[in-house]
């Protein structure tokens, strides 16, 4: 058992674990954040995705340890109140999702890759090779890429939230 | 996942120190893409997991005319987006840029992709063809030496690679045929005109990993002109046989990537 710390959704958390936790577990069941999902447990699914100090990352194969002193974003921590990140609105807006599963991880991939990319600069094909980390067994991915390069214009054009967006 | 002990190394010295507490079960970890997923499966159950990731002197590519230096810790991600390395070695970029996905490649380093040796990793492809040198805490060691068979290196019980280094050859190139749901490579071939000749090796294809393939080398010569692939034969002896593909089919594969990848050495 370790004592393990970090940045959570800006809020500073830490919590007794095993080393052998993972991250995923850690936001789940100790911090409640329910949001995340763990899909596949095979480092394939992307359901898990986080930001780990900026970067997306699968979730459920990082250490919480290995994520001790680290800043973390989830799903949870996009949203400004009530006012959706404009990637969530986009997912809402397009119908990005059907059953749901994997959207948090497919709205965290996404955020990083507009924010890595650079709102605005992308096209339907970097849109697909970028979430190709990310897998979802409803939609056929057409209005997942839709929402995405909705999003990305509209940040680019200075949408509601952006700065937010960018600090996620 | 069995139990295991965490530490974070702050050095190479104290990381090696740390390992040793292991007594032989100890692991390195850096990205853990692919320790992670063996220790949930119970394929490794490492009494220690030594964290390597934020070592500063494993991290960053340093590139002096056209020596290149990569810190092992360094992540696929980074060498990627690297724009001194693009300058010298574009090849190598593209090559990490299509490791597993984006959320991979902020993860996984360069050194852990090259101890652990997958005969699928991209990596051991590019060391081999580049000629590099891996650099470890305790001596230095020639790609060809260096990969020794299916996950097995020539890496002794506790040792840590700190860097790699090659020489930029004036061309290189890279194609892979990736399994559409692992990503890792059916057949990838990586094409390196060096001044002796072109040093060309094959990934994902060998029964017993990472390859140099004579028979393409011969092939090429010293233009690495794509075309001169047409009449190869490349032998599907030692070639492997799995769900995914015939060795049959994994020798077709090596001379299409091959082509591809002597082609991708005039752009």
């Amino acid at each position: 058992m370790a004592k393990v710390s970090m940045t959570v959704n800006g809020r500073a958390v830490s919590g007794d674990v095993e080393d052998r936790t993972l991250l995923v577990h850690f936001l789940r069941e100790q911090l409640g954040l329910t949001g995340t999902h763990v899909g596949c447990d095979t480092s394939q699914c992307g359901a898990c995705v986080v930001h780990v100090d900026g970067k997306a990352a699968k979730s459920c194969t990082i250490l919480a340890a290995q994520a001790a002193g680290s800043t973390v974003v989830t799903i949870e921590g996009l949203a400004n109140g009530a006012e959706l990140h404009p990637v969530q609105a986009a997912f809402k807006e397009h119908h990005g999702l059907q059953c749901g599963f994997c959207t948090p991880g497919m709205i965290m991939a996404s955020v990083d890759l507009i924010n890595r990319v650079g709102p605005g600069k992308l096209d339907e094909k970097a849109v697909r090779e970028g979430l190709d980390g990310n897998i979802c067994r409803c939609t056929g991915y057409h209005n997942i890429v839709q929402a995405v390069l909705s999003a990305s214009n509209a940040m680019a054009k200075g949408g509601k939230g952006k700065a937010k967006a960018k600090a996620a | 996942m069995l139990e295991t002990t965490y530490a974070r190394a702050g050095s190479v010295a104290e990381a090696v120190k740390l390992n040793k507490a292991g007594k032989g079960e100890g692991k390195y970890l850096a990205g853990g893409h692919t320790l992670i997923p063996a220790m949930k499966q119970r394929l490794a159950s490492p009494s220690v997991l030594v964290d390597v990731a934020r070592i500063g002197e494993l991290k960053g590519v340093k590139v002096t005319g056209r020596k290149v230096t990569i810190g092992a810790a360094t992540t696929h991600a980074e060498v990627a987006a690297d724009e001194k390395l693009r300058a010298v070695c574009p090849a190598l970029c593209h090559l990490a840029g299509h490791i597993g996905d984006q959320h991979v490649r902020h993860r996984g380093t360069i050194g852990g992709s090259i101890a652990n040796n997958d005969p699928a990793a991209d990596y051991p492809a590019a060391l081999l063809a580049l000629d590099a040198t891996i650099v470890t805490d305790k001596r230095e060691i020639a790609a060809d030496k260096f990969f020794k068979g299916l996950f097995e290196t020539s890496l002794k019980d506790g040792e840590l690679i700190k860097a790699v280094t090659f020489t930029a050859p004036a061309k290189a190139g890279y194609a892979k045929f990736p399994n559409p749901a692992s990503r890792y490579a059916m057949a990838g071939v990586f094409v390196a005109g060096q001044k002796d000749g072109p040093r060309v090796a094959v990934t994902g294809a060998g029964d017993d990993g990472v390859f140099r393939s004579k028979e393409l080398e011969a092939a090429l010569g010293k233009g690495l002109d794509a075309s001169k692939i047409d009449g190869v034969k490349v032998p599907p002896k030692g070639l492997m046989s799995d769900i995914h593909a015939t060795a049959e089919y994994r020798a077709a594969l090596v001379k299409a990537m091959a082509k591809r990848a002597a082609a991708a050495t005039a752009s």
